[in-house]
């Protein structure tokens, strides 16, 4: 079938994810850490039109964009599934992972990137979407169930990225009296092996920023 | 078990057209209720009450929201007819790029061309065209997006072409000048009866943001 590839950046929140997959079906791969501040060619020849991190590439053929990818990685190796059978609970999944990204991440990010009343607004849409993710957990031991699944890992980095936005930022998100759901999942997750040692941590993310800070 | 389908929708949305373009390649019957967007029923609260847009697909009472990710669910539900996604799993995570690629570009781009102004007008123009461009090539020889017939992206990318007269009068460009392999794809897909009959007029989407410009007050 071709050797595994995965280009990644370290500390990414969306890399992880690819990492977390192949390890999770026992699939055997090369990382090539990228610098995004310097692109490879590399990188440029696998992801032309978005020019970003991660990206699989699977015997020559490369596939981009996280959620595309971890979809490539469940219907390509079928062992320990990631996604339900039934077309309802994967519409479910799909539906929650875009969530993920597209509301919590967006507003998070939104909030690091602006004062006033914008920062304000988009608190107010981050606080209320991590809000609507600690009720889905809640009752349950992972959001893919008795085991991780899709969504766990697109959660995955989530809590230790909001405590960094804390730390980098002073914007408190993660409150874990408010998110006592999603808090616990957090501390179930990364004890789970696989997720173990390779899961960012928020004093990774502080120490990054700063090394950063300092070369700049 | 009755297979009962309804589609909250609203008549100009290109992500409700999706839904009802692939409901008709694959010949299923359905509800449709246009929803009043500054009026929104209980029925889309319920169904909705994260986003609380449209377009939901509600089948046998259950509601999937998102239109790709509804999508993917029409096609695994009714896989008889019709696939909009192909087998292979590489050619499959190819068509859900370029979906994406659709979402995150079209029609964020295409609201800049209405709604803004001087600079940031003139960007989107160029990013619009530009991104037309890297659809084209995608395309290369192909039919269609989904090679003999349509598929995913085709469904995902079609119905942006209803809002085409507005992106070129505000745009102020001609798609078909720029992109003539754009717009012979175009054409090949509207005479498709499902494509052609999803699509509302393009007068009447330019009208619909002719009213919105004056309720929002953009000149």
């Amino acid at each position: 079938m071709g050797d595994v590839k995965v280009i990644g950046a370290s500390l990414s929140l969306f890399c992880c994810r690819i990492e977390w997959a192949l390890k999770h079906k026992g699939i055997a791969y090369e990382y090539i850490e990228e610098d995004l501040r310097n692109k490879s060619h590399l990188l440029l020849r696998y992801n032309p039109v978005h020019k970003k991190v991660p990206v699989l590439v699977h015997g020559e053929k490369p596939v981009a964009e996280s959620l595309v990818i971890l979809e490539y990685i469940d219907e390509t190796w079928r062992e320990n599934p990631l996604l339900p059978e039934d077309p309802f609970e994967k519409a479910m999944v799909r539906f929650w992972a875009k969530y993920v990204d597209e509301t919590c991440v967006i507003s998070a990010w939104t909030a690091s990137r602006t004062k006033g009343r914008e920062q304000e607004k988009s608190l107010e849409a981050a606080r209320e979407s991590l809000e609507v993710l600690n009720k889905l957990i809640k009752g349950k031991k992972f959001f893919g169930g008795e085991i991780i699944g899709f969504l766990d890992l697109v959660v995955g980095t989530l809590p230790n990225w909001l405590k960094f936005l804390e730390e980098s930022e002073g914007i408190k998100l993660f409150d874990t009296k408010e998110l006592p759901f999603l808090h616990e999942w957090a501390q179930r997750f990364t004890e789970i092996p696989i997720i173990k040692g390779s899961i960012p941590t928020a004093e990774d993310l502080i120490n990054y920023n700063r090394d950063h800070k300092k070369a700049e | 078990m009755a297979n009962e389908v309804v589609l909250l929708d609203f008549w100009p949305s290109p992500f409700g057209m999706r839904l009802r373009i692939a409901l008709a390649e694959k010949g299923i019957e359905y509800e449709y209720k246009d929803e009043d967007l500054r009026n929104k029923s209980p029925l889309l609260l319920q169904m909705n009450p994260v986003h609380k847009k449209i377009p939901v697909l509600i089948h046998n009472g259950k509601p999937v929201c998102e239109s790709l990710v509804a999508l993917q669910y029409i096609d695994e539900v009714w896989n008889d007819k019709a696939p909009l996604l192909p087998s292979d799993s590489y050619l499959r995570a190819q068509a859900r790029f370029w979906a994406d690629f659709v979402d995150k570009k079209i029609y964020d781009i295409g609201r800049k061309l209405w709604t803004t102004k001087g600079e940031e007008h003139d960007a989107a123009s160029k990013e619009f065209l530009d991104c037309i461009g890297v659809l084209e090539g995608e395309l290369e020889d192909k039919p269609f997006f989904g090679g003999e017939t349509l598929g995913f992206v085709d469904v995902a990318l079609i119905p942006f072409y209803s809002w085409f007269l507005v992106y070129e009068k505000f745009g102020n460009f001609s798609v078909e000048a720029e992109h003539p392999k754009f717009i012979a794809w175009v054409k090949r897909c509207m005479e498709k009866e499902s494509v052609s009959k999803s699509l509302p007029e393009q007068e009447k989407v330019y009208d619909f943001v002719a009213l919105m410009r004056k309720k929002f007050g953009i000149e």
